[in-house]
């Protein structure tokens, strides 16, 4: 159990607080699919965002006023005085966009290679969990600035509350602390905006206490069966990890330095208004495809239910997809779908962003109606009447051949073992 | 036996009592947590506002702030009070005769909140659209409002509400 240590300093400390033994676990002897192709890099690169998120969000509180008639002026102030404001702002700003860029990429990945499918339920539903604490931080962090999109978007959301039978309008201005969004509203939004990322540290680590119970799932979607499959974490996983990680750096710092403002609205920098609303409002970038999905019922709680159904729908995934087969590549049909639900989402983040109304409310009714189809539909029909293609019997074997020799490198050879 | 099933029983309800009373402590003691987050006492302070509505001539609206939202006043003209006597109350999806909307007419007084998610529709300047019915439109979701405030299209599910108000003289008007 207990690893050897070299350093007598390190054995000292080892058994009175065994943390260098769980390291050597966790990290060198956790076993790991060999396998693993570039779409596991957005785990990894997911809690480096959060890390980034963390640091730059605790620097930009030691300078930001949660007061209405401050908290403008002192975003601004941020942006012109304060030493390197204006680098920590435009990094906390658009790493909330590449958050959920490499999380909504993560969680495609997972879709696609059926990393939800037993035993790894509860990893997959703690990572929705993440999901929606993620979309509750973002929204309440976009409020902090009072733009006119701040304060219009919190007005838009926190009034879906109100869609609730009877209680509702109590709930909105239980949530507002007064009779429209204001200084209390601000207050408490900065309050929780602070607090929800370390409750979403304590999910993560839930999230990679069930991910380690048993280990990372891999493109064949096959389990390991020897040792032949496995190579440790550490340095093979951490190194290629950090390679994707200089990528992702590079990105972001391009968007960071040459176009900060690419994923925000000029309107949010115009003070808010709570007389005016802005004649188009649309909410962040990644909030886009549940907006249109809100949009497109003509029916306030209809669309309400619907957009959170949404997300419900994910939750109940692992049990609506019954396939035995995890990963799409040995699922033709899947496939095809699959990919038609990527363009799905992409077609809802478009219409999100604009105005509804014309054909842009007929194609995201569309759009929202193929989503929902897609998950309580075609994916429970697939795993009765699809025929899936035949499974490897190992990791190893397609690239080392099922005893048989020289059998090829590429993929083909999958098709002729056993 | 029947003895020791006895103390069992006894110590069952001691178990279930602590529990409940337990149960009962954590409850009261989270209320306040709950509640801090409702209107405070000074939020509730500012809860009336008194306007002159003769300076608003007819056709003309105006806009005033009320408990931290718009309220609009506009004078209506006598063909758009027609209007929203016209419509039968069975084509309402929130039905409302035009009477109950205002205690004098040509005075409509409504809450300028749209009662979908909350923006403020258009249709206070004359430059603005007024959606289909000659009301207010609002702009984020595509709600219609006709001349009396009372919605006819869109996802917006109530009229616009009609705060509570009263005429402190011939022309003043005490909203709240």
């Amino acid at each position: 159990m207990a690893a050897k240590f070299e350093n007598s300093i390190v054995r000292w400390i080892d058994h009175r607080l065994p943390i260098f033994t769980f390291m050597h676990h966790e990290l060198h002897e956790y076993p790991t699919p060999k396998n693993l192709n570039y779409w596991w890099n957005f785990g990894s690169l997911a809690g480096i965002a959060l890390v980034i998120m963390l640091i730059s969000g605790i620097t930009l509180a030691m300078h930001y006023t949660p007061h209405v008639d401050y908290a403008f002026d002192s975003v601004e102030r941020i942006m012109r005085d304060v030493n390197y404001g204006w680098l920590i702002r435009y990094i906390h700003m658009n790493g909330a966009s590449f958050f959920f860029i490499v999380v909504y990429i993560h969680i495609f990945r997972g879709l696609y290679f059926g990393s939800y499918k037993a035993p790894r339920e509860l990893l997959w539903m703690l990572g929705v969990v993440i999901m929606l604490l993620m979309m509750a931080t973002a929204f309440m962090g976009y409020v902090l600035p009072w733009g006119q999109m701040s304060f219009w978007g919190a007005t838009v959301i926190t009034n879906l509350f109100s869609a609730i039978p009877v209680v509702g309008e109590s709930i909105v201005t239980w949530l507002w602390g007064g009779f429209a969004v204001d200084n209390p509203t601000l207050n408490r939004f900065f309050s929780l905006h602070y607090l929800l990322p370390f409750v979403i540290i304590g999910v993560v680590v839930l999230h990679l206490v069930a991910l380690h119970r048993f280990g990372s799932n891999n493109p064949l979607g096959v389990d390991i069966k020897s040792a032949k499959d496995q190579i440790p974490f550490h340095p093979y996983y951490t190194v290629k990890d950090a390679f994707g990680l200089g990528v992702f750096l590079i990105v972001f710092s391009a968007v960071v330095f040459f176009a900060p403002n690419f994923f925000g609205e000029p309107d949010n920098y115009i003070p808010a208004n709570p007389l005016v609303t802005p004649a188009h409002i649309v909410p962040e970038w990644y909030f886009l495809p549940f907006y249109a999905i809100l949009r497109s019922i003509p029916d306030k709680l209809g669309g309400v239910l619907f957009m959170f159904g949404s997300i419900a729908v994910l939750f109940i995934l692992p049990w609506l997809d019954r396939s035995p087969v995890r990963s799409g590549q040995f699922r033709p049909i899947f496939k095809i779908f699959f990919w038609i639900l990527v363009v799905d989402v992409v077609a809802l983040t478009y219409f999100g962003g604009k105005p509804a109304e014309g054909w842009y409310v007929i194609g995201s009714r569309f759009a929202t109606a193929y989503y929902f189809i897609h998950f309580l539909l075609v994916l429970p029909l697939l795993s009765i009447f699809e025929t899936p293609r035949q499974l490897p019997k190992s990791i190893s074997e397609p690239v080392l051949g099922g005893g048989a020799g020289l059998a090829g490198a590429a993929t083909a050879p999958r098709e002729n073992d056993r | 036996m029947a003895d020791t099933h006895q103390g069992e029983t006894r110590r069952d309800f001691l178990y279930i009592a602590t529990a409940a009373v337990g149960a009962v402590g954590a409850a009261s003691a989270v209320w306040p947590f709950v509640d801090q987050m409702n209107p405070a006492a000074d939020v509730l302070a500012l809860a009336s506002i008194e306007f002159d509505t003769a300076t608003v001539t007819e056709g003309m609206a105006v806009t005033v702030k009320w408990r931290g939202k718009p309220v609009f006043v506009r004078h209506r003209t006598p063909d758009e009070i027609e209007k929203a006597r016209a419509v039968p109350l069975a084509d309402l999806p929130d039905p409302a005769a035009d009477a109950t909307r205002a205690l004098k007419p040509e005075q409509l007084i409504v809450v300028g909140v749209c009662t979908h998610l909350g923006c403020v529709p258009l249709g206070q300047k004359p430059s603005d659209p007024r959606g289909d019915y000659g009301g207010w439109f609002c702009p984020c979701h595509g709600s219609h409002y006709d001349t009396a405030g009372r919605i006819r299209k869109g996802p917006a599910p109530k009229n616009l509400v009609v705060p509570d108000y009263q005429y402190v003289s011939d022309t003043v008007v005490r909203i709240g």
